[in-house]
């Protein structure tokens, strides 16, 4: 089995791990984890398709190295604003002495 | 259109592309540097700016088609383009126009000098240009990545603008929007992901010329289209949709409804006809009307259930989301491929009449909320009297989107049924038609809550400046007359199509989705009508009032399918199954 056949496998492996994580956990904060190991089974992926080298058989294709650096960054803003808007839920809801701070995303209780 | 030759050279006027870009980022920039109390100057600055970019798109857009910028000189694989061809100019036109009302309607509301609210007000005017600068991005953006990324700065500035009041419930909503559309995203650059390892290049036209029938294109394909319709919240992946839409102040509410959905709706419209046109998309196009049937069905029963006049609209949102589907297999030629032809250029034309309209309503419901201190819909009897030009708008938004002539969603809907009939597809011809009434009957019902006379004197809480109203007002009165429009010069339209929507025809087929709306009013929706005082209302309903009943319970059942949708789990296993479907019918129709 050739390295780049590995790292494909582990690719798939991890945006499995993430998409398993990111729809059954309840919990905000271990749905931003599992998006963040889905998110890095893609980089992994367009890593191996820069090793490929699908374009004109270039050794190692620079282009999904830049794509997947330009996807980190938008990752990781992803990922301050979520844990940003997580605090901030955990805030307002100390405040208000609601004990929901504890309690998974539920529906809005207006109806939505 | 792309069947030309690729056109890999920068053309005249391609500079007015990077500065439609350009122009709201540096109001962005801007706002940030100099203080924050003249955040409001900045972008009353900026926005005259950015409409005279859009105008000048959309002529010199007529002439030469498409525009074309390459950035840094650099021609595409290496390098990244942007075009604007006829779609893009139109969609880039409404959404400086629905930009530009929005800012009047709300320049009351945020003011930077408010001690109180200061920080929202700064947030509301950044996030609004950052998404006029994102949807940009988008209707220009020529290559996959480039629109992965516009995709995400869009939903990193709509995600605080559903949160602005920063209440407990908005800032779960918000955080659900984030983490549903971020899975969205991922799924979406999986399928670029395979796409650039298929074929070496995201550059759209580069791949309209390579892409081939192969099992990871099907793969592809279905992982790009399902990660977009998260983000467009095309039922069942609706979750986030109404409490983040219904949470957010008026204004924000109108960008998000109006013009955010649409970003992923027209990345989608790229990915199918001008990515995947060499594949047969034809069994995928019927799943993805199904869903927007589904959508419609779902979407206005669980709008006629609504208390609040907000969530209304919001849910009517879901049902419009789902209209805008029904164009993909109405597309489709004798070989099952999507073709850029006149169903496509109606879908077009309904989202720009749909964001036009749904914006004015939503801003109109803002003023009826301020005006009354709340928004129960049985609470509104007298509202027309008190807030004359708020209802105006609101009814002239509803009517534009009922498909009255010569509203865009009229001359859509016209366009469509041509096609239904021309390919042999009746049941959409069924869907349309009920479709159309649905959306009568929700605006019926606020309409005959709203001119309702009361019993004793409205006071309001609070008058608000003319000038807001007025912005509503004429938003609406815009998606009203989207018709009149002389669409040939962008958009791929016959002709002869607006003479006949004026017809005696047009006028039957109206009146028939009225009665259809008013009945579905008076059946489905549980609350007390109206004219429920009346004896002689009471004598008329009585033989109805078993069936009516029976309607109400089904519908009940409805919302509650919908509240079982709208749980993370489901919407989950759904979008899986999605994945796999699309996957699967793509595979077999080719």
């Amino acid at each position: 089995m050739s390295a780049v056949t590995v790292f494909g496998l582990c690719a798939a492996a991890a945006v499995g791990l993430g998409l398993y994580g990111l729809i059954t956990h309840p919990q905000p904060l271990r749905k931003i984890v599992a998006f963040n190991v889905l998110g890095n089974g893609v980089f992994l992926l367009f890593g191996v398709v820069g090793q490929r080298g699908a374009a004109a058989g270039v050794g190692n294709d620079p282009v999904p190295q830049a794509l997947v650096i330009t996807g980190i960054v938008v990752a990781f803003s992803a990922t301050a604003l979520a844990i940003a808007l997580l605090l901030r839920w955990f805030n307002i809801a100390a405040t208000t002495a609601d004990d929901r701070a504890t309690e998974h995303l539920r529906s809005d209780p207006s109806g939505g | 259109m792309p069947s030309s030759a690729p056109a890999l050279a920068t053309t005249a006027s391609g500079l007015l592309l990077v500065l439609s870009i350009i122009v709201p980022v540096g109001g962005v920039l801007l706002a940030f540097v100099l203080d924050d109390r003249h955040v409001r100057q900045i972008a009353f600055a900026v926005i005259p700016l950015g409409l005279a970019i859009a105008g000048a798109v959309v002529v010199t857009s007529a002439q030469t088609s498409p525009l074309v910028y390459l950035l840094g000189a650099w021609p595409p694989p290496l390098g990244v383009a942007l075009r604007a061809d006829g779609l893009s100019a139109v969609m880039l036109a409404m959404t400086a126009v629905v930009i530009c009302a929005v800012a009047v309607f709300a320049a009351p509301v945020f003011r930077p000098r408010a001690a109180d609210a200061r920080r929202t007000s700064f947030a509301f005017w950044i996030l609004l240009l950052a998404i006029w600068a994102a949807l940009n991005i988008i209707f220009v953006g020529g290559d996959l990545f480039t629109l992965y990324v516009a995709l995400e700065l869009l939903t990193f500035a709509a995600v605080p603008m559903a949160s602005l009041e920063g209440r407990a419930e908005t800032v779960q909503a918000a955080l659900r929007y984030l983490l549903f559309a971020l899975l969205g995203s991922v799924l979406y650059l999986l399928g670029t992901a395979l796409l650039y390892g298929l074929y070496g290049t995201l550059d759209i036209m580069l791949l309209s010329h390579r892409v081939r029938a192969e099992p990871g294109v099907y793969v592809a394909a279905a992982l790009m289209t399902t990660g977009l319709l998260a983000k467009t919240a095309l039922f069942p992946l609706h979750l986030w949709l109404p409490p983040a839409h219904a949470g957010a102040p008026a204004a924000a509410s109108a960008i998000l409804s109006g013009l955010v959905v649409k970003g992923s709706f027209f990345i989608l419209l790229r990915l199918w006809f001008n990515v995947l046109p060499g594949l047969s998309g034809f069994a995928a196009a019927q799943l993805l009307a199904a869903l927007g049937a589904g959508a419609i069905v779902v979407g206005s029963v669980v709008a006629l259930r609504q208390e609040r006049l907000k969530l209304l609209v919001a849910y009517s949102t879901l049902a419009q989301i789902g209209y805008l589907f029904l164009m993909f297999p109405l597309a489709a030629n004798a070989s099952g491929r999507l073709e850029s032809g006149s169903a496509l250029a109606a879908g077009v034309l309904q989202a720009i009449s749909h964001a036009t309209a749904k914006a004015a309503m939503f801003l109109a419901v803002g003023s009826i909320y301020a005006g009354l201190g709340h928004d129960r819909i049985t609470g509104l009897s007298g509202v027309a009297r008190a807030l004359p030009i708020s209802v105006l708008a609101f009814a002239i938004g509803g009517f534009a989107l009922m498909g009255v002539q010569p509203g865009g969603a009229a001359l859509a809907k016209e366009l469509w049924l041509q096609e239904a009939a021309s390919t042999g597809q009746w049941w959409w011809v069924v869907v349309l038609q009920v479709g159309a009434m649905f959306t009568t009957a929700y605006v019926v019902l606020v309409l005959a809550h709203a001119l309702a006379p009361s019993d004793q004197r409205i006071s309001l809480v609070r008058t608000s400046p003319p000038g807001r109203d007025l912005a509503a007002l004429a938003l609406a009165t815009c998606s009203l007359l989207l018709g009149l429009v002389p669409w040939e010069a962008c958009l791929p339209i016959p002709p002869d199509v607006t003479a006949k929507s004026f017809g005696i025809d047009a006028l039957a087929e109206l009146l028939l989705s009225v009665l259809g709306g008013a009945a579905l009013a008076i059946l489905f929706s549980p609350w007390a009508h109206p004219p429920n005082s009346s004896d002689a209302w009471k004598q008329l309903t009585r033989p109805i009032e078993p069936l009516r009943r029976t309607c109400v319970e089904l519908c009940s059942l409805v919302e509650r399918g919908d509240g079982v949708l709208r749980q993370w789990s489901t919407a989950g296993i759904c979008l899986l199954l999605l994945v796999l479907t699309l996957a699967a019918l793509t595979y077999s129709a080719n």
